[in-house]
């Protein structure tokens, strides 16, 4: 059911939100076990938090626009007194002393967090089987993946076990779970979504985001948590731009480019392709005008984003030292109490980028590689806003492919970082982006096509996205 | 490195590791040292791009510093924070000797 429709009937009173939460508590008790989206389901939480929002539509308040719509929430977004694990060994058990921005926003609408959703541990990964606590599958077919590293809250929006989830996007992590997975899933300009609460991965790229069974809800969602916060010096001081009243505004008139670098990067499967071709058609008979469009920096992409991430994420996760929280492994003095409680508490891709951050930020390293992915950086800025001269939005595939099986890349990081390819460039940027379903390939996957914008281009997005989403066979 | 292939040596693993503050198995050393050459290689495709004259990119806004009104307002809760440490004593954190100091 959709948000939106949740919301109506349950602030009209027509409906309890304790029965919506128990019509979806009923979805997780069926499948759960065989998916596993969630770290941590909320069941009495839920029940009582929804018992809040009736009592309030009883005395004649309005619990608000997401009143008694189930939630799910990434488990990297920090919830006063409920374990947040990041599917971390080093934060296994810990209940934060504080609530993200996000979830007090979502939760002041009148939303019912369900559970706290799986992701790729410090959601690094392309597949959610970075977790510490087991894969999560995807529920349009369970041998495959759901993506990552949002992909619990992608395969719970998928399965019908929260009406909306939230997820977090450095690289592509809410867009490209939100194709494989057959949902809608938004990267909001960097600054517009605080990240206060959020653990952080690579705080330059780091954005939260939605990810929803349509874009009309996706808009609704963003226009909740969206907006300036002063817990979050990054957060753009300015007011977040209205979503829903322009949602059906159309397309006609505007200029639709196809970003050639993503549309022909290496390993895009052909009907990955052919479903960005058909949605640009759909876009042209809307009246928009469609060209191809060359941004040649976004090829280096991918190579300055495995760079300055890990670099970023080197500096962020110096602090899980087994002192203030979460694991520790003892040893004979505090230096060695680090070292051992961190080689215990991350898993290997962690380590890995770990490692690989630190590498390009050590003496001798620096200037060739954090320095010069930097200054790569500068040039795929520079190139999108040349592009943005000509073009209101930009086109391109989300994920180069449909879902894979699981442990088909575990065995070859780099294989994994290729998932990235076409959704890391605008996050080096800082733009939106959106994915939005279109059809399935020839085993019946879904297929994501990827709205790009730039900042603070949301509505624009928005609207693209609307009729492509229209128009998705 | 620029212009060349990057290859990283057991050395280099246990040095960065020793930066890191990770206590890596002989294993995953071994291990960390063949993907982590390939990974480099891999990025060190930025280095083909020329940018003599561009500046680099920290942060995709112009960050300005922020300041707030010097009110004072309510921190954590001091129990409740210490209540999720592994170890502390007297309302404080407590950790193992640090190296090199005379207790």
């Amino acid at each position: 059911m959709s948000a939106h429709d949740i919301a109506t009937v349950v602030r009209a009173g027509e409906r309890l939100a304790q029965d919506v939460i128990e019509e979806y508590l009923a979805a997780v008790d069926e499948r759960e076990a065989q998916l596993h989206a969630f770290n941590h389901v909320l069941a009495n939480e839920a029940r009582e938090a929804a018992a809040v929002v009736d009592a309030a539509v009883a005395r004649g308040d309005d619990p608000g626009p997401l009143a008694g719509v189930p939630i799910a929430l990434k488990d990297n977004l920090c919830t006063r007194g409920v374990p947040t694990t990041c599917s971390s060994k080093i934060l296994e058990g810990w209940r934060p002393p504080y609530s993200a921005t996000v979830v007090e926003r979502v939760v002041a609408a009148g939303a019912v967090p369900i559970g706290k959703t799986n992701l790729d541990e410090f959601a690094m990964g392309s597949s959610t089987e970075n977790s510490a606590f087991g894969p999560t599958r995807n529920p349009r077919c369970p041998d495959r993946v759901p993506g990552g590293s949002s992909g619990g809250s992608a395969a719970a929006v998928a399965a019908g076990f929260a009406s909306v989830g939230l997820g977090s996007d450095t690289g592509g992590s809410i867009r490209q779970p939100a194709a494989l997975s057959g949902v809608v899933g938004i990267k909001p300009t960097y600054g517009l979504v605080s990240r206060y609460g959020l653990i952080a991965f690579a705080s330059s790229l780091d954005q939260i985001g939605p990810l929803t069974g349509s874009v009309s809800d996706a808009a609704l969602m963003l226009e909740v948590i969206a907006g300036h916060d002063p817990l979050d010096s990054t957060s753009i001081p300015e007011p977040a731009p209205g979503l829903r009243e322009m949602l059906h505004a159309g397309v006609d008139g505007l200029r639709v480019g196809i970003v050639e670098e993503l549309a022909d990067a290496d390993g895009v499967q052909p009907d990955v392709a052919a479903a960005v071709e058909q949605a640009a058609l759909a876009l042209e008979k809307e009246g928009a005008t469609v060209e191809r469009v060359s941004v040649p920096s976004a090829a280096y992409g991918l190579s300055a984003y495995y760079l300055i991430a890990p670099a970023e994420a080197s500096s962020n996760l110096a602090r899980y030292d087994g002192v203030r929280y979460g694991l520790r492994v003892d040893g004979p003095d505090t230096a060695t109490m680090n070292a051992r409680t961190r080689d215990a508490g991350f898993g290997p891709e962690v380590k890995r980028r770990i490692m690989l951050g630190t590498y390009a930020l050590s003496a001798g390293y620096y200037d060739a590689y954090y320095g010069q992915a930097q200054r790569v950086r500068t040039l795929i800025i520079r190139d999108f806003g040349r592009a943005y001269e000509h073009f209101d939005a930009l086109l391109g595939p989300t994920s180069p492919t449909t879902a894979f099986e699981l442990g088909a890349r575990t065995d070859d990081p780099l294989s994994m970082y290729l998932s990235d390819v076409c959704t890391v460039p605008t996050s080096l940027a800082g733009h939106p982006a959106a994915s939005v379903p279109f059809g399935v390939d020839g085993d019946d996957l879904p297929i994501g096509v990827q709205v790009l914008a730039p900042a603070l281009g949301e509505q624009v997005m928005f609207r693209v996205a609307r009729v492509i989403e229209a128009a998705a066979p | 490195m620029p212009g060349g292939r990057a290859r990283i040596s057991r050395s280099d693993v246990e040095h960065v590791a020793a930066l890191a503050r990770l206590a890596l198995t002989d294993e995953e050393v071994e291990q960390l040292t063949g993907e982590l050459g390939a990974i480099v290689d891999y990025a060190a495709e930025v280095s083909a791009l020329d940018t003599a004259d561009v500046p680099p990119t920290a942060h995709p806004l112009p960050l300005v510093n922020v300041f707030r009104p010097d009110d004072p307002r309510p921190g954590l809760d001091r129990d409740e924070v210490l209540a999720e440490a592994p170890a502390t004593e007297d309302g404080q954190f407590r950790v193992p000797r640090i190296l090199g100091e005379a207790l």
